[in-house]
């Protein structure tokens, strides 16, 4: 899922990687980023296509410009979550709308954040599941995929996926428990 | 510790469908855009008639660059020439 980089590398070793000029860890980063940006200015700020498409360069722009002034190799979450935040606010001050500036739909908004922070914990713990439950959970949940297409892109039986669905989640709960 | 049912963890996965593939693509090609940013920048300090050429079609100098003028990059461009 992320290209040629391993999906279990953590944040802090992709950080790494981009610092000395990897091209595959820039890549990884964007994949593993991309969805999370998306989402913060889709879901939580509820902005139209263009202008998520804009916060979402935007964020890549800077977090390749200042990746080198991060503190601390970990906190590149919290701090492209914040990037995010912050891209999308400018964004609707600019337009001269009115959401969500207010306090109470900043609240929302981050509540919002708060739980896209925990589907990142929980894709974290799907990397390290094997490639055919990282697929079927990723189709089925994420990309809203029925079990025709998901059987025909798998070459396995479309009868056979609820029973691997709930297998692979309850790998997943395993992992994200135990892990 | 946090504990997921099924359905809970169905929820989350929910939350994070991909991000459209050009977003992505053109995200990830911005190490590349830059370093051509960085060409056009360098030209335009040391040529002034490049640099009129420059500002008055950014657009169309990205496109000459072989980099897509999308808003992000364009307005990127038109800051570092006005700095």
């Amino acid at each position: 899922m992320a290209g040629t980089v391993d999906a279990t590398l953590s944040d802090a070793d992709l950080v790494a990687g981009c610092r000395s000029g990897d091209p595959e860890a820039w890549n990884a980063l964007v994949e593993r980023f991309s969805r999370y940006v998306s989402a913060i200015a889709t879901q939580a700020f509820r902005l139209p296509p263009h202008d998520a498409e804009d916060v979402f360069q935007t964020v890549f722009m800077r977090v390749y410009e200042r990746l080198g002034s991060l503190r601390s190799d970990d906190a590149i979450r919290p701090w492209v979550g914040q990037l995010t935040r912050n891209c999308c606010l400018d964004v609707i001050r600019a337009s001269g709308r009115v959401i969500p500036v207010d306090e109470v739909e900043e609240r929302v908004a981050d509540d919002t954040i708060a739980r896209l922070d925990e589907a990142m914990a929980v894709r974290d713990g799907l990397a390290h599941l094997g490639p055919e439950c990282q697929e079927i959970l990723d189709r089925f949940f994420a990309r809203d995929e029925s079990y025709r297409t998901i059987g025909d892109a798998l070459e396995i039986p479309a009868g056979t996926i609820a029973s691997r669905i709930s297998r692979c989640l309850g790998r997943l709960r395993t992992e994200l428990t135990d892990g | 510790m946090t504990t997921y049912d099924e359905e809970r963890l169905g929820e989350l996965l929910r939350l994070l469908p991909p991000a459209p593939a050009g977003w992505v693509e053109a995200a990830q090609e911005l190490p590349r855009a830059r370093a051509e940013l960085d060409a056009l920048v360098e030209r335009a300090e040391r040529d002034a008639a490049f640099r009129q050429a420059l500002v008055d079609d950014l657009e169309g100098a990205l496109r000459v660059a072989g980099v897509e003028p999308r808003p992000v990059v364009v307005e990127h461009l038109r800051r570092r020439l006005v700095q």
